[in-house]
């Protein structure tokens, strides 16, 4: 395949995920609505059928958001049965929904790997802001798929997938550039670790955030149906979203604060220069060591905490996206050269 | 969060004295009052998060030290302002009193509550795991069952299970029981972690206090070079300790410049390598090459030189009226663009009868589209493309009045001369124009190549590495390591042996449920004559 193939194969499956994401989105949509209305003594009445070693007492019983799938339920009361169809329908449009998604982030892989091989010489795909959403939102949807069983997100399913999509149509529509190689700067092995680090982090903080994000909602909702009957307890998604942003955190650390000023080093000459990027990717660290911190100090646990991780969040998105437009100084715009205009010298002689 | 943890108590020390009526605190109670709010956790979260905040109008505001020129347009454009953010520091953040105000009280914080964490902890490492509590049901992950086997035979099981997971046991005073903890480390990943960001401070307060960063525009040509002395660079910003004694002895020169262009593709024309062929010598050292490109930097001693920027060097000569030559040789010229359109001036003050200035750009490569000047991007060949145009002044070019800057022309007491067609001149190189009325002549000798270099020394770089190396370390055991304590205690009743299992959290992430549920299983699955 010559590159302009590659280039071409990129862009068709970037047009195949945007579409199978939709169909994905439309699956949760049709397994929500049915959802709508369903009342929480269902879920409830479900819940007594998972078996727990003797008899605990005391309040850890999480209500499990697994599927509400029919088979965990050792037989449901008779008078729910006309429930049971309900159930059934949401059950399969959720796994539908999964499904698709799984065959959408083959395909985001495939225009990921696509956009590399259509550089020449090839290369990580990350040379622009286009590729960078790529890479992005194609980690997001692959953590999501990773840890959908591990800490059961099905409940999470809609939001991912619909952020997903649209930052990806955004990428497309606003952000696309043609394949070119990357400036010298960015050709180093340690912005390679760099990007995927903070890549990983973004992606993690991004499902860590809905996650804190959906226990507000819940906190303040006093209706328990529907969506919100179906979304696990209020310990659980913090619990949820303490681990995956305790996964996230030592990554930011290890891309913001160790191969970031490494690379830095290499092509600036100095390991932290204050430069926008730099200052908002410690805002980032600094916000989210407060959330860590938050979770143990009494008074701050729970709600606030949650609240941090959304400001930690959108400090971390405004550097990716917003800051651009704010500060032209960034020494990490993509698009200039970085070897060639001098217009910092004002010599004295 | 799942345990409500009796042992966090990072907040509330234990056995605080009642209070007293504020009267009769004094100076010493106030004080300790006053170091117990530093060192709070509310109080570090409070700082973290100001931190975050007092962070963010430097990335809005142009910094002098990131961007000077930036920063003095800035200044031009916002002249009610300027004043005003000037007193408050905003033009250095990352300097200011109260960014530093910030950091010095969140690292007292961090120090007062490390240090008597870490004492405990020593403390701690030697202890025995606490007594199994009364009564164990009543944690919230506990379990029960109730078997046919004695208490012993459970108990001894429990013990061997619980070692094998790297358990602590408790040893003495048992009784029908097991007490078990792991995860001692968390707590030094922990420790380890905070006092790493000292570290860090440390090694970066090293570089800011006695390390400098240089710029020097060098030409290209083994007859240039740049000895390291401060006089030799351009702009110097060094630490408010550096001295000039911890200059580094040093000397190059680069005897060739090669640039790779992209041919081909959305971005032909760009730059897509540079390299510089240097030869160095460190102190009385012999003399050694080096090929110098960007993200490869040339470290010698402890200075490291970085290759950032090129251009081009129009070599021209200027003779004035009498024929003596008024200036003559390489002038850097500033890129405008990325196809190197570039600007210089010419300073002849000297000249005789009067002064010569001029202002020129220069063309790398123009070509004629459609009877239009234009300018390709990319390799320029044999120079024969390039264009010299430049406007020229006579008169005084006012450097009496103070210093100037070599790519300003001041023409404020100079006038301008006009070519006979219009108003700039135009060489080619190895071409000559005279002046109107005598005043001289220009030359357009060749075309020579400049490069921009920057040479800094930090101080603490590595020990600023190792100490986030380190941090980061401790911060995955702290965030990985769950600590967490297991009791098993098994009673004869009426119906066998009553086992009851319970397990604790102390980190609040982890699943203690199925802690309990796993060990149960284990204790269970290995008994035959299982009864419920
Ligand atoms: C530069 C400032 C600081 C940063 C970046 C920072 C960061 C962190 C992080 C990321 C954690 C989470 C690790 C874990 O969950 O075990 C943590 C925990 C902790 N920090 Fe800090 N910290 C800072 C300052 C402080 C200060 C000033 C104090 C004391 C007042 C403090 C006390 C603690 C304690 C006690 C924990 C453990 C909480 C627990 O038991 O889980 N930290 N810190």
């Amino acid at each position: 395949m010559t590159d302009h193939d590659w280039g071409t194969l990129s862009n068709q499956a970037v047009a195949a995920a945007g579409i199978v994401y939709f169909l994905a989105l439309l699956s949760h949509l049709v397994e929500w609505s049915a959802l709508v209305g369903r009342k929480q003594a269902v879920a409830v009445a479900k819940e007594p059928a998972r078996t727990r070693v003797g008899a605990s007492a005391g309040g850890g019983t999480d209500t499990l958001a697994g599927r509400g799938a029919p088979t965990d339920a050792a037989g449901p009361a008779p008078a729910y049965v006309a429930e049971d169809a309900r159930s059934e329908r949401v059950a399969l449009f959720g796994r539908l929904g999964y499904l698709l998604t799984i065959i959408a982030v083959a395909c985001h892989l495939v225009a990921l790997v696509g956009r590399g091989m259509a550089a020449d010489p090839n290369r990580v795909p990350w040379g622009n802001m286009y590729e960078f959403t790529l890479s992005g939102t194609c980690i997001v949807a692959m953590f999501y798929v990773v840890l959908y069983r591990k800490f059961k997100l099905a409940w999470m399913a809609p939001v991912v997938v619909a952020f997903v999509l649209v930052v990806l149509m955004v990428g497309v529509l606003w952000l696309y550039e043609p394949v070119a190689p990357l400036t010298e700067a960015l050709n180093s092995y340690w912005l390679v670790i760099h990007v995927i680090s903070a890549a990983l982090a973004t992606g993690a903080f991004t499902l860590g955030g809905i996650a804190s994000a959906v226990y507000l909602i819940k906190a303040r909702s006093t209706k328990q149906t529907g969506w919100i009957g179906r979304v696990p307890s209020l310990d659980t998604l913090d619990r949820v979203s303490y681990r995956i942003h305790a996964f996230g955190f030592p990554v930011w650390t290890f891309a913001v604060l160790i191969t970031g000023p490494i690379w830095a080093h290499q092509a600036w000459s100095s390991y932290w220069n204050w430069d926008p990027k730099e200052v908002w990717a410690f805002i980032t660290w600094v916000v989210y060591a407060g959330y860590l911190h938050a979770r143990a100090t009494a008074g701050w646990k729970g709600r606030k905490a949650a609240i941090l991780a959304l400001v930690g969040l959108a400090t971390l998105w405004f550097n990716f996206i917003g800051i651009n437009y704010f500060s032209t100084t960034s020494q990490h715009s993509y698009a200039s050269p970085a070897v060639s205009t001098i217009d910092r010298v004002e010599v004295l002689r | 969060m799942t345990t409500t943890a009796p042992t966090r108590t990072s907040d509330e020390k234990p056995g605080k004295q009642p209070r007293r009526p504020v009267s009769e605190l004094n100076a010493r109670e106030l004080l300790r009052w006053c170091w117990r709010q530093l060192t709070s956790m509310r109080t570090a979260l409070v700082l973290l998060l100001l931190l975050a905040l007092a962070a963010v109008p430097g990335s809005l505001i142009p910094q002098e030290n990131v961007d000077s020129l930036k920063t003095s347009n800035w200044q031009k454009a916002h002249e009610t302002l300027t004043p005003i953010y000037a007193k408050l520091g905003l033009f250095d953040v990352y300097g200011a009193p109260w960014f530093a105000a910030i950091y010095i009280l969140l690292m007292l914080s961090l120090v007062g509550c490390i240090l008597p964490r870490l004492f405990v902890y020593w403390r701690g490492l030697r202890a025995q795991p606490p007594a199994t509590p009364m009564r164990l049901t009543r944690l919230p992950d506990s379990a029960s069952y109730v078997t046919g086997e004695s208490a012993d035979e459970v108990l001894t099981r429990a013990r061997g299970l619980l070692r094998k997971r790297r358990y602590r046991l408790r040893k003495e005073g048992e009784g029908a029981s097991v007490s078990a903890e792991r995860g001692y480390l968390r707590e030094a990943g922990n420790l380890v972690f905070h006092l790493s960001i000292l570290i860090v401070l440390v090694g970066f307060a090293m570089g800011s206090l006695f390390g400098y960063k240089g710029g020097v525009i060098v030409n290209v040509g083994s007859q240039y070079g740049f000895t390291n002395q401060m006089t030799q660079y351009d702009d110097f910003d060094p630490g408010s300790l550096f001295t000039a004694s911890s200059l580094d002895d040093f000397d190059f020169s680069i005897d060739k410049f090669d640039v790779s262009w992209l041919d081909s593709g959305p971005r032909a024309g760009m730059a897509k390598g540079f390299q510089s062929h240097l030869t160095y010598r460190d102190g009385d050292g012999p003399e050694k090459t080096y090929d110098l490109r960007v993200n490869h930097p040339l470290s010698i001693g402890g200075t490291e030189v970085f290759l950032i920027g090129h251009g081009y060097a129009p070599v021209i000569t200027v003779r004035d009226g009498q024929g003596n030559v008024a200036y003559s040789g390489p002038t850097v010229f500033l890129p405008q663009d990325s196809s190197f359109v570039s600007f210089g001036v010419v300073k002849a003050q000297y000249a005789k009868p009067e002064g010569i200035g001029l202002n020129a750009m220069f063309y790398p490569y123009e070509v004629t589209v459609h009877g239009d000047p234009v300018n390709l991007t990319g390799d320029i060949g044999d120079g024969k493309h390039a264009v010299l145009s430049f406007q020229a002044w006579k008169g005084d070019l006012n450097q009496s009045a103070g210093p100037q800057s070599v790519y300003q022309l001041d023409t404020s007491k100079a006038t301008q001369v006009t070519a006979p067609g219009g108003k700039a001149f135009n060489l080619h190189v190895g071409q000559t124009v005279k002046l109107p009325n005598g005043l001289g002549s220009v030359t357009f000798d060749k075309i020579e190549r400049w490069n921009k270099l920057q040479i800094s020394k930090q101080p603490g770089k590595r020990i600023a590495l190792g100490g986030v190396c380190l941090a980061l370390l401790g911060l995955l055991g702290s965030l990985f390591i769950r600590p967490r304590r297991v009791w098993v205690r098994a009673r004869d009743t009426e119906d066998g042996t009553l086992v009851e299992v319970a397990a604790l959290d102390r980190s609040g992430g982890g699943d203690t449920a199925a802690v309990v549920e796993g060990l149960v299983a284990s204790l269970r699955g290995q008994s035959p004559e299982d009864r419920s």
